[in-house]
């Protein structure tokens, strides 16, 4: 079974459509990287996936469920634009919430293992709110990563971490596609998300311009991919 | 083609009313208890029956935009909440005009006037929660889930305002004691005033559906320009 | 099970972050008190009249200060964009929804309790004398409130003028919820006991809560996801 499937998707708001007619699939164990210009629908596909949007026509499924179904949503590790943790709670209370919502057998035990996978054990009863920015953003991985998610849904990912935060998330990625988990990511920094990249799919104006494997050239020239497909449509 | 029919049916609707003002003013003689100003019931029934008849639709229609997701069906929910607004304010303000006269007080505090009153402000705020909502989709989802609130305050309120206070003339016409009380030439005014009132909304929503069509497409385009 | 915890969860959590802050709370008991104060002003506060109309003063202040609490519910989620990461977890929509509103049904109700006794000094009101009927009222009436200023809450939380566009939205539709709680109260406050005719107004507070809990439930997985 595919680890995701979007079959004819369209997206629109209003009458405007923010995607057209994409199709593709993503094998399990896969890391693609999702590439498109601002406003080529990126962020709407992957809001989409993470079931944060429903789709206007077409389907989408996950692991071959619906992305609203329940256990879809818990195979669903995010990270999106903001980091998604409380200021005011400590690092164990975000993460004990996150770990009951999650229904996970051991909150406690979970959150006790993801603050020291992410160097935060020493801080884990201080509010976030006292936290540095590169810890804030740590702990939002440690978030996203809690419930061993099989389907990591990243959307840019590597802007705006800091050098220690990117390590870490380079390497938890890794893990997780070692152990087949599935990794969709959208990004501009094209040879972060590359190196990782064992797929492709380029968006371009909401349409699919070009889905496939990550080839080398592709990581020796990185504008190789838009100046081929950009403006296939 | 649609354009045509509208203005034809716009045209019958107004010369409908004309042929009913004649005959409600040179026609028809004065009430027997309320002298001229009985007349006045020829607009102020109606207003009514055709602004209740507009709420319904319009929660109706959203409800089908809920289950379909049609954008149309999101357009004729705002045209009839529109026109539901403008028939309960022809209503608050013919009744008022009415209280004056009979009763010597423009506002009485009676249970349907205060209905109307709430009722007013209930759609009021249906129009300015769309107005904050840019993006027509979420707008047309808020505005629909706005709408089932909205529509079942209003008639809970109905019911739950006249255990409170009521002075209000009784209906006029009952179709549960199967018939009126009232000289079967003034009945059929009241529904012949209807119909040409009715079918006056029935344009302008239809005339304010076009409109907000248009409107998603100006929307569409501006969006399709700032991408590229 | 799992439903419950999921709701207890977001109904501690934001109940944590609540008391941590003080926020909303602070400022909705504060505001609760100095309308409770205006009101020596608007009427003679040494005259029976304080006494015909107390149901109705009661709920005025009690639901000016709910809007205060209700602006904060969903608000709450902004600042890091933690709602999408709450939609994107297991927890369906009704457990979200009523986890938040048990959250402020609890704020609110401890600001209603503080209140009371203060009303009942600043009035010369022996307002306890029918305490079971008056709690059962409260809570009602409460809820009701909860629930409707928790869905405009999550249906506003990304509007321009959210402040302004709660209240204008919400007060409208609790006309019914007041007036029923508004009659109910007076009558408790003066000692007498609910009887015939007056059973109607609790069965509009019941009818009302559970037409808008059933709505809210099944509404709000639309306003969360589109």
């Amino acid at each position: 079974m595919q680890a995701v499937t979007v079959g004819r998707l369209w997206k629109y708001f209003g009458d405007y459509a923010a995607l057209r007619d994409v199709d593709f699939t993503i094998a399990p164990g896969s890391c693609t990287a999702l590439l498109g210009r601002n406003g080529a629908g990126k962020t709407t596909l992957l809001r989409i996936l993470a079931g944060l949007s429903v789709p206007s026509k077409g389907e989408v499924t996950l692991h071959g469920k619906p992305p609203r179904d329940g256990d879809a949503r818990r195979q669903i590790g995010i990270i999106g634009h903001g980091i998604a943790i409380y200021d005011e709670l400590s690092a164990t209370e975000n993460l004990l919430l996150f770990a009951r919502l999650y229904a996970l057998a051991d909150p406690r035990a979970a959150a006790r293992h993801w603050l020291e996978k992410t160097g935060l054990d020493h801080v884990a009863n201080s509010l976030v709110r006292e936290f540095s920015r590169g810890m804030r953003q740590r702990l939002a991985i440690a978030r996203a990563f809690l419930h061993s998610p099989t389907l990591l849904l990243l959307d840019e990912p590597f802007t705006s971490l800091d050098d220690r935060a990117i390590a870490l998330l380079q390497q938890l990625l890794n893990e997780a596609i070692a152990q087949g988990s599935t990794v969709v990511m959208s990004t501009h920094q094209l040879r972060e998300a590359l190196e990782l990249a064992t797929g492709v799919a380029l968006l371009h104006r909401g349409k699919l311009a070009h889905a496939g494997p990550r080839t080398p050239e592709m990581l020796a020239d990185t504008s190789y991919l838009y100046r081929t497909y950009g403006d296939a449509s | 083609m649609r354009n045509k029919i509208l203005y034809l049916l716009g045209i019958a609707g107004v010369a409908w009313l004309a042929r009913n003002l004649y005959i409600i003013f040179l026609g028809l003689p004065d009430e027997a208890a309320q002298g001229a100003i009985y007349r006045i019931m020829y607009f102020h029934v109606p207003s009514w029956w055709t602004c209740f008849a507009a709420y319904f639709v319009s929660g109706v229609a959203g409800v089908m935009y809920l289950v379909k997701k049609n954008q149309d069906y999101d357009a004729l929910a705002v045209a009839s909440v529109e026109v539901g607004v403008a028939f309960t304010l022809i209503g608050l303000a013919t009744g008022s005009i009415w209280a004056r006269i009979i009763w010597g007080i423009w506002w009485t505090w009676d249970a349907r006037l205060t209905w109307a009153l709430i009722t007013c402000l209930v759609y009021a705020g249906y129009l300015m929660l769309r107005r904050a909502v840019d993006e027509p989709t979420t707008r047309a989802r808020f505005a629909a889930v706005f709408g089932a609130f909205a529509f079942t305050t209003v008639a809970i309120t109905w019911k739950s305002i006249e255990w409170w206070r009521t002075q209000h003339p009784g209906p006029v016409i009952s179709f549960r004691t199967g018939g009126g009380n009232m000289d079967p030439a003034m009945e059929n005014m009241l529904f012949s005033n209807w119909g040409a009132v009715g079918l006056i909304a029935i344009v302008l929503i239809a005339v304010r559906m076009r409109q907000e069509q248009h409107l998603r497409l100006i929307e569409a385009l501006r969006r399709q320009v700032h991408t590229l | 099970m799992n439903f419950l915890t999921q709701t207890l969860s977001v109904a501690a959590k934001d109940l944590r972050s609540e008391f941590r802050t003080k926020e909303s709370f602070n400022a909705a008991a504060s505001f609760a008190i100095v309308i409770l104060l205006l009101f020596s002003f608007a009427v003679d506060p040494t005259s029976d009249q304080i006494r015909e109309m107390s149901g109705g003063l009661l709920w005025i202040v009690y639901s000016f200060s709910a809007a205060l609490i209700l602006n904060r519910s969903f608000a709450r989620e902004l600042p890091n964009d933690c709602l999408d990461a709450l939609i994107a977890s297991p927890v369906s929509g009704a457990a979200l929804f009523l986890g938040k509103a048990l959250a402020s049904f609890v704020l609110i109700l401890l600001i209603e309790a503080l209140c009371l006794p203060v009303f009942g000094i600043f009035y010369d009101l022996n307002w306890a004398t029918q305490p079971a009927w008056l709690a059962l009222v409260v809570l009602l009436a409460t809820w009701g409130m909860t629930v409707i200023g928790t869905m405009f809450s999550a249906l506003t939380v990304n509007l321009r003028l959210r402040e302004i566009m709660l209240p204008m939205l919400v007060y409208p539709m609790l006309i019914p919820t007041l007036m029923a709680a508004m009659q109910l109260t007076t009558l408790l406050i003066a000692g007498q006991a609910i009887a015939g005719d007056d059973f109607v107004w609790l069965r509009l507070l019941i009818g009302v809560d559970i037409i808008f809990t059933a709505l809210a439930v099944a509404l709000i997985e639309v306003v969360l996801v589109g």
